[in-house]
């Protein structure tokens, strides 16, 4: 018999006890943030700013026109950017820095020297705080987002939900999914919280209403 | 209305005040009790150890002594509330069905002492006089596994001339846990320091509880580091009145006395 | 060689070690006080959290009734998805498929993202024996790995080392595994993380193969998740060509949508955070995007055994996020080392003994490392019944399967319940230790088994009348 065969027969005989219905599930926590009204996106966007700005992400607001000023404020710092395909041209037209194409895709060596990375998202959830990234135009692959040290992210606010049961329905999980909420940290050394471990140790965020 | 009075061997060996001031207490109250003597142990340290059989043994034993009673009063959370938790999985485990039917009759009729007071009697003032300065510590089986909740405290801040301080971390374990306290005693001697260093600090003069297992813990703790804490049963409070006046050898709370 | 639990003392003597460590305890307060406090402030800021905990039990309760099915469909997802599958009955099976997959590649050193099955089943060990050497790339993993420690928690395994051991650990470890520490490094956090993060690059940037563990396996999708803070998963999932997923059969959840209810039930419960701050999810394998390998090893090693007990199968419902350990007084004041095991607290004291059985006197001794207070009920996410458990588990030592008895407290206890079934029998061993009482000195030690009471604690005074003798003498306060 194969281990497979094994340990399916083994699971079976030690539930044999057990009725072969499914068992019933109760359903009655909250779809969306305890403090928000369903459906007010207004309300959400202001938690998520809130919750970002507790992370120690910084939070800018910009109208869609002024975006390559915003991406050139937000990139002020940084020599070099990667941008994944989708993301478009204009946006950095504000900015002198040297953009970097994962077309053909960067090696790790050269993401590792470079300084920042400019995404959009799928969806943002305003009560953890979380930007969501599905590997869609203008996000591209997981790479380029984890090893520069500063993530430059535009969520629009059609993009926040309030709470993750509003958000996470619709997106696909056949994509590599990345939930980012707030910067790379750990509390690994006395419960201290240190900002920036492995991950990008900033994140800007260009909201866009 | 029959009602007896299950002391618990606890008290009946060690704490008598405790089963005295329970008769006096529902005396004032109008409720007599009867004290069946061929009453024994709930069987909690049998069952907590595993000992189910041994435990069914002693379930059938308490069926024995209570059954004809219409309500049993018990004044400890624990002993208390092991027959509704523990009898059934006993007669169980024994394979005794007519165990099982029994303790799931006499079950709903066992009341610990406070639910009794305030859930049966409806009363919260029992009318006790206590001026002294009085902490609480909620014994993990009161506060967790029957759910007493505010009960007690109601009870206690209604006491006359009471001067009540909360005790700091008091929903911590004092460590007891019976046979814990001797299998594991070095853990439970830390967790039993903390707790009575937790009592140290209140400044209280009484550490009262529903349980004198935890208390007896806790005050052979406070005695062996010679503080003169000390720690009484809640319906211990409750039984005292005006008339008995304040206990002879502790100070008295002035604040308290003039509320 | 890395260390393990192998011959650990049973629970009280390590635990009579422990709590005699003042620094030991110092820590490990510090520690789970913190947590504890951040967990009470985000469990009640939603008013929801019973109706989550509700949900997640039952989730968890449907995926073990039917856990074959869903496995069933797990594995077709993940092959479909281009992943490929791979089923180990115990510790052993499973670390020979994962050392031959390594083999494979033809790669001798790897990373790996925190996991406690990994630790569990001593992968690390076994692959060291076939010369390939796996480096733990969480921090508290790190610190544990470089200083040839033990874990002590799930979800910091570190907690018991406080800035200046680490520190220590980092100066004199790193060099001999790659990056040394920087000069001068001192004992502040940020200071330490920054060193663990320059060492850790050079590792995530040219290792070619990672092994994971994973938080949740969605058996309608056949996505895996990891929940993380440090980005040093990202890194494993991501950079990696080859990635290996090494997760316990009772690691499913039955939907997509079902993430929803543990995803904001683990960080609140885990760490005080409404999300940790990286959440990975992956299906299979996608082209131009992250490893172009991926195997998943569904681990049983004791699982089915834990699922065969009607009682302690709820153990299974576990998701790690080491709440129960956070807010056990007994764990408090022992650490985590002292359960002998990578899954330490009342988690551990149900878990080992329900996936190993209670047969060994260490493993036997888990049952009885709490007072049943009951504080982990309250707080798991999963709302297991650990107390329900170890009473179980303590009813099987004593009067059931388990091959660890206690012959001398079995006959005590039968002795003193048959007197106190015995109404004459009670009434004199009561009136005799009310005369034994004036014979005992209050500061008297117990001898033997009883000395744990006496060497904290005075002995009770006992009183001369007992309750039934007042009773009987005044016929109830009448006379």
């Amino acid at each position: 018999m194969s281990s497979r065969e094994a340990v399916l027969r083994r699971i079976r005989q030690a539930t044999a006890d057990l009725p072969k219905d499914p068992v019933s599930v109760p359903r009655s926590y909250l779809r969306h943030a305890p403090a928000v009204v369903p459906g007010d996106r207004s309300a959400a966007v202001a938690l998520l700013v809130e919750r970002l700005t507790e992370y120690g992400a910084e939070v800018r607001r910009s109208a869609e026109a002024d975006l390559p000023a915003a991406v050139a404020g937000a990139l002020a710092a940084a020599g070099s950017a990667v941008v994944p395909a989708g993301l478009p041209d204009a946006w950095l037209a504000r900015w002198s820095g040297v953009v970097r194409r994962d077309a053909p895709p960067l090696t790790h060596a050269e993401l590792d020297a470079t300084d920042a990375v400019l995404t959009t998202c799928a969806a943002a959830v305003a009560e953890s705080g979380t930007l969501v990234l599905d590997g869609g135009p203008g996000q591209g692959r997981r790479a380029p987002t984890l090893l520069p040290d500063l993530h430059v992210c535009v969520v629009r606010g059609a993009q926040v939900h309030s709470a993750m049961p509003e958000a996470i329905g619709r997106l696909a999980p056949a994509r590599p999914l990345t939930w980012i909420s707030g910067p790379s940290a750990t509390a690994d050394i006395e419960m201290i919280r240190v900002r920036g471990v492995h991950g990008p140790r900033r994140l800007t965020v260009l909201l866009v209403p | 209305m029959r009602t007896a009075l299950f002391v618990t061997c606890l008290n009946d060996a060690l704490h008598p005040q405790t089963g005295r001031a329970t008769v006096s207490l529902l005396r004032r109250l109008g409720v007599s009790v009867d004290f069946p003597p061929r009453q024994s142990c709930c069987g909690q340290m049998h069952y907590n150890t595993g000992y189910r059989k041994e435990t069914a043994k002693l379930a059938r034993h308490f069926v024995d002594v209570f059954g004809a009673y219409d309500e049993i009063v018990v004044p400890s959370a624990s002993c208390g509330g092991l027959p509704s938790e523990a009898y059934e999985r006993a007669a169980q485990a024994s394979g005794d069905a007519g165990l099982l039917r029994d303790v799931r009759a006499i079950a709903p009729r066992v009341h610990e002492l406070t639910r009794y007071l305030t859930d049966v009697l409806g009363v919260e003032d029992v009318g006790a006089h206590f001026p002294h300065r009085v902490t609480y510590h909620p014994t993990c089986h009161s506060l967790r596994a029957t759910g007493l909740g505010d009960r007690p405290y109601r009870l206690l801040r209604a006491v006359d001339g009471i001067d009540f301080v909360e005790l700091p971390a008091e929903e911590e374990c004092c460590g007891f846990g019976g046979t814990f306290s001797v299998k594991n005693g070095a853990v439970s001697g830390a967790m039993n320091g903390d707790k009575a260093r937790h009592v140290r600090e209140t400044g209280a003069h009484v550490l009262a509880a529903v349980d004198n297992s935890c208390l007896m813990n806790i005050g052979g703790r406070l005695t062996k580091d010679g503080h003169a804490v000390r720690p009484l049963h809640l319906v211990e409070i409750l039984a005292r009145t005006r008339a008995d006046g304040p206990l002879a050898d502790m100070p008295v709370a002035r604040n308290g006395a003039l509320r | 060689m890395s260390k393990t639990f192998m011959g650990w003392p049973a629970f009280p003597k390590a635990a009579e070690t422990a709590t005699a460590d003042g620094q030991l305890r110092a820590n490990v307060r510090r520690a789970t006080h913190t947590i504890r406090t951040k967990r009470a402030a985000l469990v009640d800021e939603r008013p929801d959290w019973q109706d989550l905990r509700d949900t997640a039990a039952a989730l968890k309760d449907d995926v073990l009734a039917h856990l074959d099915t869903y496995l069933e469909q797990i594995e077709e997802k993940v092959t479909a998805a281009g992943g490929t599958v791979h089923w180990a009955g115990d510790a052993e099976e499973a670390n020979r498929i994962v050392t031959r997959l390594v083999q494979d590649t033809g790669e001798t050193e790897i990373v790996k993202v925190k996991s406690m099955l990994t630790e569990e089943i001593g992968l690390d060990g076994a692959l060291a024996a076939a010369g390939i050497s796996a480096r733990e790339t969480d921090l508290a993993a790190a610190i544990v790995q470089l200083g040839d420690d033990l874990p002590s928690h799930v979800v910091v395994p570190a907690l018991h080392r406080n800035r200046s051991e680490i520190r220590d650990v980092f100066v004199r470890e790193m060099g001999k595994h790659g990056r040394p520490a920087p000069e001068g490094l001192s004992d502040d956090p940020e200071e330490l993380a920054e060193a663990a993060r320059l060492h850790m690059r050079e590792k995530f940037l040219t290792s070619r193969v990672a092994v994971s563990g994973a938080n949740f396996m969605v058996a309608e999708t056949g996505t895996l998740c990891i929940v993380e803070s440090e980005g040093n998963g990202r890194m494993c999932l991501t950079l990696a060509d080859t990635l290996i997923s090494v997760v316990g059969i009772e690691k499913v959840i039955p939907t997509w949508q079902d993430l929803e209810v543990y995803l904001q039930l683990l960080a609140r419960s885990a760490t005080g955070e409404r999300m940790a701050p990286y959440t990975s999810t992956w299906t299979g394998v996608t082209d131009g995007d992250g490893p172009r390998a991926f195997h998943l090893v569904l681990v049983d090693n004791g699982r089915t055994r834990a699922l065969a007990d009607p009682v302690g199968r709820q153990a299974l419902r576990c998701i790690r996020c080491g709440a129960c350990m956070n807010i056990c007084p007994v764990y408090e004041r022992t650490g985590g080392q002292a359960y002998g095991s990578v899954y330490p607290g009342p988690i551990g004291a149900i878990l080992n003994p329900l996936l190993k059985g209670a047969d060994d006197p260490q493993t036997a001794s888990l049952p009885y490392a709490s007072s049943l207070c009951g504080a982990c009920n309250e707080v798991c996410p999963v709302k297991i019944r650990f107390t329900d458990v170890l009473l179980e588990l303590r009813h099987d030592i004593a009067e059931g399967d388990a091959k660890v008895k206690h012959p001398a407290e079995r006959v005590a206890l039968k002795a003193v319940a048959g007197a106190m079934g015995h109404g004459a029998l009670w009434n004199a061993a009561v009136k005799a230790a009310g005369t034994a009482g004036r014979l005992v000195p209050k500061n008297a030690q117990l001898p033997g088994p009883l000395r744990g009471w006496t060497d904290s604690r005075a002995l009770p005074d006992i009183p001369e009348e007992s309750f039934r003798s007042w009773w009987k003498r005044t016929e109830g306060g009448t006379k």
